[in-house]
């Protein structure tokens, strides 16, 4: 390839000029969605959010009011199920990866982690209908459970990987030189010294699945009034604002709005009270 | 939030196997020091649990194969391979042919992409290449913000905006200035075929985008100080040092984010039309894959219908990770380091 440059023109300037001038645009055009989508969520939601939203659950087709406070309970059901399933897993794996996975099984377990993360969210939604579901004989808050702890393994395997492969091998070794021996090693000092990071790779996960709605459709199902066992069908925040957004109804559409800037409030809330605990509260200094 | 899931160089890893080793010999030599004998139990409980867990993740995809393919069985036997050519989609009749949502997904997908990548292309060279440093941090943090938002909730939106949008501004304007192209003719309904390429792009950009730059800046500086110096105006170093220097991962950027775009389930499904029709129109209403298990797998009534879904579920399965696999071999070849030339 041989370039031969003739001085600058007033072509080649024009052409650099008008090329930064496209460049600038495409950041416009992509930032004006995620402006109107913020703007309207905050706009629509805030204005129909009110003291009976949040504590009732939905009323009949055709009565005003009501609210969605089962499927922000259950919500959180599913994903404290899907979390004390899918947490520890991840981070097993992600221990294993950095600690003993550095030959060809490892690569192995990377290269499927990689591909698990890649696998569309509703065909899991059909793994757990197949797992779960059908050998219980009815949807379950259960089953969306496992649908999520499934999503959230290979991403927190990953990051956890790479948080445990920042820690310096030095640290490890002067541990094994005090004789602790590796499993506590690998407890107390290298997975320790990771801590914030860890997880800063769970709460990404966690948001990931949070708002979920395609793997929990036949799974958790949704339900139009408060449930506490496990083993039933149960409503979910996403799925509520699913069902509410293409129905034909004025009253739900704007329910559906309150719903989705109540999802997005709790999953920020969620990710930063975990921040924040690690900073300051109980977790500080892990 | 993709970028996490890429692989590290390896070369810089650590040995905990053979540094243990060795530590553990040490301490042998060493137990006058120690109270006692280390017992080895509970190092080797741990060992194992943790490569438990490492099965664990490869036995998941197993099961994810093993639970698709038993279940699709009895479509599989009936239907055979003309279950993905035939457009008859019957659950009354039990005649069941994926084509209509075959050719949906994958016309929404390419849809989205035509869309997606200057945009994406252009916003990673912005960041990377012409921005102020200043803004370089929070341009970033706000195009990966549009990846953290519920898929339900762009759906929600472009029900209530992108849709009224499309239908009262960009369709007649279409139809006017291109519908000889046969493409852009019917009536603007709004939702269809050009609404859920739309929401697609947008909820791709900040994927293809991400990976783009991450690309661009492993490109060495000295290819940009070269072709500077050589006299190029900025837009020339751009195209000359660096886009054709990063094009497989470009390339391999592209396909990440065409491998989310296929499997897409909500937004789509929310404005898309359901309709499992073949139409040369982009403002006809169609129907995906995915969408079509998001609205019929809980009604499924007959065990054919049900595995009719789940075959579907299952070649949607096998295309992305296709897709995927093809897309990491490609974004790897650049971030570690190979020359961009030997694979594009």
């Amino acid at each position: 390839m041989t370039i031969n440059f003739t001085p600058i023109g007033w072509r080649r300037r024009v052409v650099d000029h008008f090329m930064t001038g496209v460049a600038v645009l495409t950041v416009v055009l992509v930032l004006l969605p995620l402006g109107a989508i913020f703007a309207y969520l905050i706009y629509k939601g805030a204005g129909s959010i009110n003291w009976a939203f949040l504590t009732q659950t939905p009323k009949p087709v055709g009565e005003p009011g009501g609210g969605m406070a089962n499927a922000i309970i259950g919500s959180m059901v599913i994903l404290a199920i899907a979390s004390l399933m899918g947490v520890p897993l991840g981070i097993g794996a992600g221990i294993y990866l950095s600690e003993y996975g550095r030959n060809r099984y490892g690569d192995v377990v990377r290269f499927v982690s990689d591909v698990l993360n890649g696998v569309p969210s509703i065909v899991i939604g059909i793994v757990a209908y197949g797992l779960v579901v059908l050998r219980q004989g009815h949807f379950s808050a259960l089953a969306g459970g496992v649908a999520l702890a499934i999503m959230m393994v290979p991403t927190i395997a990953r990051t956890t990987e790479q948080m445990l492969l920042l820690v310096p091998q030095a640290i490890r070794e002067a541990a094994y030189g005090l004789g602790i021996p590796r499993w506590r090693t690998t407890l107390s000092i290298t997975l320790r010294t990771a801590t914030s990071g860890v997880i800063t790779g769970v709460m990404l996960a966690f948001a990931r699945v949070a708002g979920e709605t395609a793997p929990l459709l036949f799974t958790a199902f949704g339900n139009q009034y408060w449930n506490w066992k496990s083993d039933q069908p149960t409503a979910a925040l996403s799925l509520q604002i699913f069902t509410y957004a293409i129905s034909p109804f004025d009253e739900w559409h704007r329910q559906a709005w309150a719903g989705a800037l109540v999802l997005i409030i709790l999953i920020v809330g969620a990710v930063a009270a975990v921040r924040l605990a690690v900073k300051h509260g109980t977790l500080a200094g892990a | 939030m993709s970028h996490q899931a890429l692989p590290r160089p390896r070369f810089d890893a650590p040995e905990p196997e053979r540094a243990s080793k060795a530590a553990l010999k040490m301490d042998a030599k060493a137990t006058p020091l120690l109270q006692g004998k280390v017992s080895e139990i509970p190092d080797a409980l741990f060992g194992w649990t943790m490569r438990l867990c490492g099965l664990a993740v490869v036995s998941l995809l197993v099961l994810i194969v093993y639970e698709l393919i038993v279940r699709s069985q009895l479509s599989w036997h009936a239907f055979g391979w003309k279950f993905f050519a035939q457009s008859d989609w019957n659950p009354v009749e039990e005649q069941f042919g994926a084509l209509p949502f075959i050719y949906g997904t994958v016309v929404s997908s390419l849809l989205s992409l035509v869309i997606a990548v200057p945009l994406a292309v252009g916003v990673a060279v912005f960041i990377t290449e012409m921005c102020p440093a200043a803004l370089r941090g929070i341009l970033s943090f706000t195009t990966e913000l549009l990846a953290a938002i519920p898929s339900v909730i762009y759906g929600l939106w472009a029900i209530f905006v992108l849709v009224p949008l499309l239908r009262t501004y960009v369709q007649p304007f279409l139809a006017q200035t291109l519908g000889w192209t046969g493409l852009f003719t019917g009536p603007p309904y709004g939702i269809g075929m050009l609404a859920a390429g739309v929401i697609l792009a947008i909820m791709i950009i900040p994927i293809i985008s991400s990976i783009t730059r991450e690309v661009l800046t492993v490109v060495p500086q000295h290819q940009r100080e070269g072709v500077l110096a050589l006299g190029a105006t900025r837009w020339e170093m751009i195209r000359m040092g660096v886009l054709r220097n990063a094009r497989a991962g470009i390339v391999g950027a592209v396909i990440l984010g065409l491998g989310r775009a296929l499997g897409e389930t909500m937004a789509v499904t929310m404005v898309i039309g359901n309709r499992p029709e073949i139409a040369k129109s982009l403002f006809a209403p169609g129907y995906t894959m995915a969408s079509v298990l998001a609205n019929e797998f809980s009604e499924a009534t007959s065990n054919m219908y049900l595995s009719a879904l789940i075959e579907i579920g299952l070649a949607l399965f096998l295309v992305t990770i296709i897709v995927n696999a093809l897309a990491r071999l490609m974004v790897w070849s650049v971030t570690r380091g190979l020359p961009a030339r030997n694979i594009a």
